[in-house]
């Protein structure tokens, strides 16, 4: 006896999810031939080369420089990872505990670097902590050392550089996390007798979690792939593994000897965004909720 | 069915030469190519535009900082538009060996045929000289400045810090000549005790440096007192002011050449291009607009480069004798190939 009427309310959201594709598709189709195909193709390359083959591979999980190469990265991402969140985190807090008026100028503040070509501001940090820079000049005018220290053309250069341009990466989604804690909690916690530095660290530090969680892993896996800096500011030494692809290139004269490389990066980099999607959402992290 | 296909394809081909031929008739022209920047302005105008004028053709121009990858893709691709590159001796060489290359008639390149064996290859004609040379700051060696790579290897005579180029190249001759071997002795390269030898100084390397750019920076800056540098970068910063110097004793003589890729699409022209880019006169001019030598060492007979100007360019006869010629064929071989391989681990250990 039921007679299934058509639901307009059903109709209506298919045409509009049609809608919705419908506007995307220009934007997925150019995701899908810049960035889809050619990473197929790389990576199909780096198993083929005149027939199938694993050299590529072989050659990366076997001489001990890409192995190098690979923990010195990780090392580098991981400290500039803990810095940022050390350097970023209070900032966060304070641009989340002053009135609005403050915290836009203090996050415009923190994204205001992004306004200058990453290139430009690792020059600065040349300019700032070479042997003959602002800062060695003024510590030996101020005598407190006697000889120049070596800032830069070394991995402390590079954390450096790489701290400052990766730290809009921790502070924003820290902000984000930070906004969506109730106020209320912390007056609640201080109402039931608690200091406030209590109730930061029972209340306020667990509910940012999800932030630091977000933060870190946009820094960490930005920092993965740097290119710039390393070069720059390493002094050749520190040989990230994005220096490891520009260089096999060079070396092995085709691409598969680079993308196996490439290859590897994008794979760990999954993997880490896969551990982390289990405790956290991906959205989260993309800055979505 | 078949047969239908094959004559499409047959027309198609028709077409297609017919439209070649019409359009080699109608001008010559040839695709070149070079590094870009200054460098490519100066031979345009001392090189390019003259023999577009004399032979009577079209040079069109592009520019890319490292040819050898799009000299792989095109020619693999079984089209190249490009016919003839302006690249680093030892590009030629390898796409030489590996097909990429045309084998040069110099039969037909006169001009080449009359230079030194040591400047040509059977694929490659040398285009310009450079030089990488022991430069150094004058603030810190106003006087008894490093002269030599033992010099430069000697921390204790010559305190200061010091940067090197980040690759195999020109370093390991530096190395082996820091170690005694004299520069006309240098190939084949001993590998093993070049990098013995770089052992030695890596501590007191501040920086090893990767483009030309940095290289001049850190001089100019006084971010080191001593570095291996090309010499057109040196003399680049010398003339902004900075009190910077270099010595062409020990140096190590690098060039470009030009190569035709091959099945280009113009090689006949090509080919007559190609001798007249050498043409002693013309290449007399460049160093008039640049701080790079000829390829042709006959353009220091023709009286259009004057003698105090020709003192300062690295191929000059008396300035090449007092450094040693990069062996590109050394470099292109396996022992080479091996060498650049090795350089990786030990910049990493």
């Amino acid at each position: 006896m039921t007679i299934t009427v058509p639901d307009p309310s059903q109709k209506h959201q298919r045409r509009e999810h049609g809608l919705m594709l419908a506007l995307v598709s220009p934007a997925l189709l150019v995701i899908l031939a810049l960035i889809v195909l050619p990473v197929g193709w790389l990576a199909w390359q780096s198993i083929y080369h005149d027939g199938f083959t694993l050299e590529n591979y072989r050659r990366v999980f076997t001489e001990d420089i890409y192995w190098r190469s690979f923990a010195l990265t990780f090392e580098i991402s991981l400290a500039v990872t803990g810095i940022a969140l050390l350097l970023g985190y209070p900032v966060a807090y304070l641009a989340n505990s002053v009135p609005k008026g403050w915290s836009i100028l203090i996050l415009s503040l923190v994204v205001l670097p992004f306004w200058t070509s990453v290139l430009v501001r690792a020059y600065a940090w040349l300019a700032l902590l070479q042997r003959t820079g602002v800062i060695n000049q003024l510590l030996r005018y101020l005598d407190v050392i006697s000889e120049p220290l070596a800032l830069v053309h070394n991995t402390f250069g590079t954390v450096v550089a790489t701290v400052h341009i990766l730290l809009p990466f921790m502070v924003l989604p820290l902000y984000a996390t930070m906004q969506k804690i109730p106020g209320d909690l912390m007056q609640a916690g201080a109402s039931l007798g608690a200091s406030p530095s209590l109730t930061f660290v029972r209340v306020f530090l667990p509910l940012s979690l999800p932030g630091v969680l977000a933060g870190c892993t946009m820094v960490f896996v930005l920092c993965l792939g740097f290119y710039i800096t390393p070069e720059l500011l390493g002094g050749g030494r520190t040989v990230m593994v994005s220096m490891l692809v520009s260089r096999n290139v060079e070396l092995y004269n085709q691409f598969g000897a680079a993308s196996a490389v490439a290859v590897v990066l994008l794979v760990s980099v999954l993997l880490i965004f896969l551990v982390v999607s289990r405790f956290i959402s991906l959205d989260r992290i993309l800055g979505q909720k | 069915m078949t047969t239908k296909q094959n004559s499409a394809l047959g027309y198609a081909l028709l077409g297609a030469i017919a439209f070649g031929g019409t359009a080699a008739s109608a001008a010559e022209q040839i695709t070149f190519v070079s590094q870009g920047g200054a460098y490519q302005q100066a031979q345009t105008v001392a090189i390019l535009d003259p023999s577009a004028k004399k032979l009577g053709i079209t040079i069109n121009q592009d520019s890319i900082p490292d040819a050898w990858p799009a000299i792989k893709t095109q020619v693999g691709s079984g089209k190249p538009i490009w016919d003839v590159v302006d690249t680093p001796t030892g590009y030629c060489l390898r796409g030489g060996e590996q097909g990429l290359i045309e084998k040069l008639d110099f039969s037909k390149i006169p001009n080449a045929a009359a230079m030194p064996e040591a400047y040509r290859s059977p694929y490659s004609v040398s285009y310009e000289f450079y030089s990488s040379v022991l430069a150094y700051s004058q603030k810190t060696f106003p006087k008894d400045a490093p002269n030599s790579w033992i010099d430069f290897w000697d921390v204790k005579k010559f305190p200061g810090r010091r940067a090197l180029r980040n690759h195999p190249i020109a370093t390991l001759e530096a190395a082996l000549m820091a170690d005694g071997v004299a520069p006309d002795k240098l190939y084949p390269l001993d590998v093993d005790r070049a990098f013995k030898k770089l052992e030695e100084i890596k501590p007191h390397i501040t920086v090893w440096w990767t483009s030309g750019a940095q290289s001049a920076q850190l001089l100019n800056d006084g971010e080191v007192d001593m570095e291996m540098a090309w010499n057109g970068r040196v003399s680049a910063v010398a003339k902004e002011g900075a009190k910077v110097s270099f010595t062409y004793n020990q140096g190590i003589l690098q060039s470009t050449s030009l190569c035709i890729l091959k099945g280009a699409p113009n090689l006949e022209t090509a080919v007559k291009f190609l001798n007249e880019a050498v043409d002693p006169v013309h290449q007399a001019n460049l160093p008039l607009h640049i701080d790079y030598g000829p390829g042709n060492p006959k353009a220091f007979e023709t009286n259009v480069i004057k003698a105090e100007r020709a003192a300062q360019l690295p191929s000059e006869p008396a300035n090449a004798a007092k450094q040693a010629l990069m062996s590109y064929a050394w470099w292109s071989s396996p022992a080479g190939e091996a060498a650049e391989k090795r350089w990786a681990s030990f910049m990493q250990k």
